[in-house]
């Protein structure tokens, strides 16, 4: 039996004449969709698979197929004759274009069988001599095949060996998935042998030496295994030293290790290429020409073993030196070689003549945690989910690692200015580094991934919508931490005279089988999240940023100056109550409303609502004088008149509506009722009475500036309790209050189906006017308004609290910008659907 | 919504006012309803004596009927839907009360008293409740009314009398005193009313035309507003003001502009400076950002130097209106082809706009929050990274020159901030810095001596490496 290797990622490319049995192989090796035979797409492309004029567009059609197929890295199989060099050109370039290996199962078999074979077959008349040509083809060609870049060739020249055969899939050498860890990668070491040392102590590794006392491995006593990440060699005092760890541990198992630029030039100068000594090099080669002969044949072998870069943990971790772009994990090609050792550069170099390397790292949208080296940084720093863990040891900076899945970083400082560097360090991309967002994060269709909610779909039109309002209002995408969701007001009231009451909301929770909730007063101010922070850095901010306040939309809520004024006064409130140290956090971000309504509503109020109000008043008493008149004259309009002062009353109650939430601008509280998030945790599993009791304590320590929440907790299995509840909003509405929301007291809630609505707003009678209209409250005018359809805006409710908390979530998990922006972004989105905005 | 109007005639002659009933064909003794798609109209007389005789229309408009009416173009997820000020002040609904109350007086025809249908009488008209303030309406009722034979009398109403701070509300009641046709009196108002009320049309239809020409006939077209009441009257419809004007069409609908397009000559030289500078830098790869309906896009198509145009908005609605200004859809494979437009944003990196020849933001950078700038520098210095940058903005040093832009106001709601010469270069060379490229200066319109000019330029070019 025949076993034929094949990379269990790579095109493979059949070639042998019609009739050397190419499909009957393919259909007993390969899976049902892994072979594209051209057969079959002349058939789809003409409607008859032996239509030789159909060619063209069946290969074009082929090969589209193929490269999504190798896009996706699956396996896949051309059966066609492939006999000639220009038809196979063209398929090893696509595997390349895909940086898949391109591999050939040739069938050289003789002309007879082949003649016989379409002898029998019905359905196509192949006359013998172009079998003949075919086999010329495929027999001249085959000694080129290697060069034509086939990186595998196998050769079938008997029907036996055809029967004989069987296919092993091999993984790629840089594909170790099964390895799970947990890792410690560490950066660029350069022959500081000693810090190594350290570092590895550091770690939690116990150095095993030899007879000399020189370190030869290290293992970790939970099993915990080191990465190198290249550039071991070059430069420093020790490289030797280094070697022989490096290479006891990787040989012991106890360490993996990628190759650097270094180790590759290091492979072509001890293997007598002619390489410019530089860089370092230098002291390499003169440390190794003391060591035995038989020592530097085990270090060329070493470092040229390397593979230049690994994916490990199921897909999960990704190591190279130089780092890698998601498109090239796991592929194999010389470019991602290339890659992997030197990373990409502009083609541009420097003031110090050192090449400008692109910030792949920008541009990173993969899941897969990139650690990487070879550019020396100041400090570790997490740009997208990869980091550069070269800190520049050797040139006096310090040797890290990362723990992983930990993700901690560990470093040790180098002994000394080992090697004068080119230039300073610089960190490994710009200023605004994670900061950069593209369009492709946020266009078109696209889908959110939340914890809470599963999966949240955003369609194109939503995003269109979202994309203006984001670019031409919202506050910089650095600070936008999250949104609020909408949120529903319960159906419509039984209870006659009321559009809203909170009898339904009560029984909404009971259906969702919530029986503790809380009833939290509205403030008839304007929903504000606010971000405090004491620590710009935290949040990519200039020196002397203190935060922001924004709306429910995302737009700046204040001015610059009077943002700072109150965000001043907030950090002190903060300071007063001791929250910075009980929250363990320098930041926190809360969620409130700002009040009085008419800051930020102002000109609504005037221009919508005192406006309908005055005309509403000066209209209905101009008619009440008409027809007075008319009465005194004795005309019988007094079924108009009634219905007259029926409006003007209304008109007046309409302005009583809107005056009460116009108050000076210089009186600005706020009202928290939420902590959504601060350093190291989401508090959405915290009960609404802890929350209350964060926000109670800001008003404890600025009275002035933060205005308390009235509050009710109900236990709706018990009809006092309800009824109660029942009274309390009423009285809180008829002496003009905006309403209440009512909250599972327990917080984020989950149902049998669902998550249970975050809140239910139960709006006050009066408050409805400057909704519904003045004269809402007539009768008729109730009766057709109760038609409210509350279940779009309920399932918008929870996917837009999903994303939230989501974006919440990265935000604490310290996630890259794109990642936090994606969540915060799809409720924006959400938000641009047309929806009844009176609900 | 309310009107009276009241016959007093001249002491001095022998008329009983309260002929006026005969006049209008109302009984002075009835309270008359009809219904009406937005109500109920109301029909009575307050006061009939001799002397004086009075008539009140009152129209009870069904505000939540009309709301929940699609035929009357609510905007249903605009607040105001339910909350507006339609039941109250009059309107073009008001005039289609009239319209349906009193056809047969607005012919002229009595068979009663046909010498005071065809001569002018004092007629007073009150409307208690009329907006006649806001960008359009400003004197706008003394131009419709006054030439007429009207005086006219305007009290304002203030908007919130618990808030004097406020000021006077955009109501005022009118008094319209004269003498005048009753018949036309009452055409008069049922064309004014909708011409005056512009924001609100309801009902425009195709037989508009002629209705205009039946309610116009013997004062409209001696108008001296007549062009502006014939094409407030049928709602800006292009097709039909000039069907009813006989006149050429020259009013081109206007677009959904996000940016403010300034005074026409402005507009034009600021697009030649722009076209200028990408012609100076031998531009044939052009982004135009932020193109909004198309302006720039539409000169740019015309040359054919340009053989690559990308129109990128972060508006859907203006990229759809520049497709139609540029007649993409009826366009080449070939001119699709050399014309694309992209939904974007200049404050997110996008592949699809790198390595252009040139870049032009024209008008754009004031309409992006400061704060957001550098992400604009980021997305298109250093990514798109073009050979060139246009980047035009007003010049707010030159701001005091217009009359009409109060100080410290900026020339358009949108803009976030005007720049003077000196905060734009600061800006901009930072930027070039910053990015490895070399900024010149232009002016672009009439230049101030002290002030500069309108608009300011700045040419950005990549230094080669």
């Amino acid at each position: 039996m025949t076993v034929l290797q094949i990379p269990d990622r790579s095109l493979v490319v059949l070639v042998g004449p019609s009739g050397s049995g190419k499909s009957t192989f393919a259909a007993q090796h390969f899976g049902e969709f892994e072979t594209l035979s051209s057969d079959t797409f002349r058939g789809m492309v003409s409607n008859d698979d032996s239509d030789q004029s159909a060619t063209a567009a069946a290969f074009e059609a082929l090969r589209f197929v193929a490269g999504k197929r190798l896009e996706a890295g699956l396996l896949t199989v051309i059966d066609a004759t492939s006999v000639q060099p220009e038809a196979r050109k063209s398929l090893v370039s696509l595997a390349k274009q895909h940086d898949l290996l391109p591999v050939a199962i040739v069938f050289d078999l003789p002309e007879r069988v082949c003649v016989d074979r379409n002898a029998t077959r019905s359905d196509r008349d192949i006359p013998a001599r172009v079998v003949r040509r075919q086999l010329d083809q495929l027999r001249r060609g085959l000694r080129g095949l290697g060069r034509e870049g086939f990186r595998t060739v196998h050769v079938l020249r008997s029907e036996d060996d055809v029967a004989d055969a069987t296919i092993r899939r091999e993984p790629l050498l840089n594909d170790r998935s099964g390895e799970t860890g947990p890792f410690d990668a560490i950066g660029d070491v350069h022959g500081c042998r000693s810090e190594l040392e350290t570092l590895l102590g550091e770690l939690g590794y116990v150095i095993e030496r030899d007879s000399d006392g020189r370190p030869v491995d290290a293992a970790h006593p939970e099993g915990r295994r080191a990465i190198f990440l290249g550039d071991l060699v070059d430069r420093g005092p020790d490289v030797v030293g280094v070697l022989r760890l490096a290479m006891g541990m990787v040989g012991s198992g106890n360490a993996l290790a990628v190759p650097g630029n270094h180790e590759s030039k290091l492979v072509r100068a001890l293997r007598g290429a002619k390489v410019t000594v530089s860089h370092g090099l230098e002291e390499t080669l003169a440390q190794l020409s003391a060591e035995t002969p038989e020592f530097r044949d085990a270090v060329a072998a070493f470092c040229y073993d390397l593979v230049s870069h690994l994916v490990l943990d199921g897909g999960r971790l990704v190591v190279a030196h130089a780092g890698l772009k998601e498109q090239y994990h796991g592929r194999a090609s010389g470019r991602v070689r290339n890659f992997a050792l030197y990373g990409e550069t502009t083609g541009e170099t420097d003031e110090f003549g050192l090449p400008i390397r692109y910030p792949w790292a920008v541009d990173y949208r993969g899941s897969a945690t990139v650690l990487y080296g070879h550019t020396p940084v100041p400090s570790v720093e997490w740009v997208n989910n990869t980091a550069c863990l070269d800190t520049g040891c050797v040139f006096g900076g310090a040797l890290s690692a990362m723990r992983y899945p930990e993700r901690e970083v560990v470093s040790v400082p180098a002994e000394q200015v080992w090697y004068e560097p080119v230039r300073p360090l610089v960190p490994a991309v710009a200023e605004r580094s994670g900061a950069h967002l593209t369009i492709e994060d946020v266009s078109g269709k696209f889908v959110v991934e939340t914890a809470d909610h599963g999966r949240v779909g955003i369609s194109e039109a939503q995003s269109a919508g979202g994309l203006e309002v984001m670019s031409r209002w919202a506050t910089d995408p650095r600070w936008l931490t999250y949104l609020p969701p909408t949120m529903s007001p319960p159906t419509t009231a039984t209870e006659a005279g009321y559009l809203e009451h909170p009898a339904e909301a009560f029984s909404s929770y009971r259906d969702q089988g919530v029986a503790d909730v809380i009833c939290e007063e509205k403030h008839m101010g304007s929903r504000a999240v606010v971000l405090v922070a004491r620590d710009p850095s935290r949040f990519d901010a200039p020196e002397g940023w203190r935060g922001v306040v924004h709306t429910r939309t995302g737009r700046p809520f204040f001015p610059a100056e009077q943002e700072r004024t109150f965000l001043d006064a907030l950090h002190s409130a903060l300071d007063t109550s001791g929250l910075w140290t009980e929250l363990g956090s320098d930041w926190v971000v809360l969620d409130g409303e700002i009040l009085p309504w008419s800051l930020k509503a102002g000109d609504l109020i005037r221009d919508l609502y005192a406006s309908v109000g005055t005309a509403a008043v000066a209209a209905t008493s101009a008619t009440e004088a008409v027809l007075d008149r008319a009465i005194s004259n004795g005309v019988d309009v007094s079924a108009l008149a009634g219905r007259n002062r029926t409006r003007s009353d209304d008109a007046r109650l309409f302005r009583d509506a809107y005056r009460r939430y116009v108050g000076p601008d210089s009186e600005v509280r706020f009202a928290p009722f939420q902590v959504l998030a601060a350093e190291g945790s989401t508090f959405e599993a915290r009960d609404h009475g802890w929350h209350l009791s964060v926000a109670d304590r800001l008003v404890d320590a600025a009275p002035g500036l933060v205005a308390p929440t009235a509050r009710r907790r109900v236990d709706l299995s018990d009809p006092e309790s309800v009824q109660q509840a029942v009274a309390w909003w009423t009285e809180l509405t008829e002496a003009g209050g905006e309403g209440m929301v009512v909250k599972p007291f327990a917080n984020l809630t989950r149902t049998s189906k669902n998550l249970a609505q975050p809140g239910i707003k139960v709006r006050g009678r009066e408050y409805l006017r400057i909704i519904y209209g003045p004269d809402y409250t007539v009768p008729e005018n109730l009766a057709r308004l109760r038609e409210r359809d509350t279940g779009r805006k309920r399932s918008l409710a929870v996917r837009e609290y999903a994303l939230g908390l989501e974006a919440l979530r990265r935000l604490v998990e310290r996630e890259p910008l794109w990642r936090r922006h994606e969540a915060v972004f799809a409720v924006l989105a959400l938000e641009s659907d047309p929806l009844d905005p009176r609900l | 919504m309310l009107m009276t109007l009241t016959f007093e005639p001249d002491p001095t002659t022998d008329v009983d006012a309260s002929v006026l009933g005969y006049l209008v064909h109302k009984h002075p003794g009835r309270v008359q309803s009809f219904p009406a798609p937005v109500g109920d109209i109301h029909v009575f007389y307050p006061e009939v004596s001799r002397e004086r005789c009075t008539i009140a229309v009152l129209l009870e408009v069904d505000a939540v009927g009309l709301a929940r009416e699609k035929r009357f173009r609510g905007d249903a997820l605009a607040l105001s839907h339910y909350v507006n000020d339609r039941p109250y002040a009059a309107s073009s609904m008001f005039a289609v009360a009239l319209g349906a109350v009193f056809r047969t007086a607005m012919t002229g025809r009595s068979d009663s008293y046909p010498e005071l249908a065809s001569a002018p009488i004092p007629l007073r008209i009150e409307l208690p409740v009329i907006s006649t303030r806001g960008a359009e309406a400003e004197g706008l009722v003394r131009r419709l009314f006054e030439p007429l034979g009207w005086a006219v009398e305007e009290t304002p109403i203030p908007l919130d009398p618990e808030h004097p701070e406020w000021g006077a509300s955009r109501y005022s009641s009118l008094v319209f005193s004269g003498r005048v046709l009753l018949s036309h009196a009452l055409r008069q108002l049922y064309v004014l009313l909708p011409v005056h009320d512009d924001a609100k049309h309801y009902w425009v239809g195709d037989d508009e035309v002629a209705k205009l020409t039946r309610a116009g006939d013997g004062w409209l077209a001696e108008h001296p507003e007549r062009e502006l009441i014939t094409r407030r009257y049928l709602a800006h419809q292009s097709s039909l003001v000039s069907q009813a004007d006989g006149a050429p069409d020259d009013e081109r609908a206007t677009g959904t502009a996000t940016a403010d397009p300034g005074p026409a000559p402005l507009r034009a030289s600021r697009a030649e400076a722009v076209l200028r500078a990408l012609s100076d830098v031998h531009a044939h790869r052009v982004v135009d950002m932020g193109c909004g309906p198309g302006a720039l896009l539409t000169r740019l198509a015309k040359d054919r130097s340009f053989t690559e145009i990308v129109g990128t908005d972060v508006s859907v609605r203006a990229l759809e209106s520049a497709e139609r200004t540029l007649n993409l859809r009826a366009a080449s494979d070939a001119e699709r082809e050399r014309i694309r437009l992209l939904h974007g944003s200049v404050v997110y990196r996008d592949e699809r706009v790198r390595g252009f020849d040139a870049v032009v933001l024209m008008e754009v950078v004031e309409h992006v929050d400061e704060s957001r700038l550098p992400a604009l520098e980021d997305a298109v210095f250093a990514h798109a990274a073009p050979a060139n940058v246009v980047v035009t903005t007003p010049n707010a040093d030159y701001n005091a020159l217009y009359a009409s832009l109060p100080a410290g106001r900026f020339r358009h709601d949108d803009h976030r901030f005007e720049w003077t010469r000196g905060e734009f270069r600061s800006w901009a060379s930072s930027v070039a810095e910053r990015n490895g490229y070399d900024v010149e200066f232009r002016p672009v319109g009439a230049e101030d001596p002290t002030r500069g000019s309108p608009t300011q330029l700045a040419l950005f070019r990549r230094r080669s490496s």
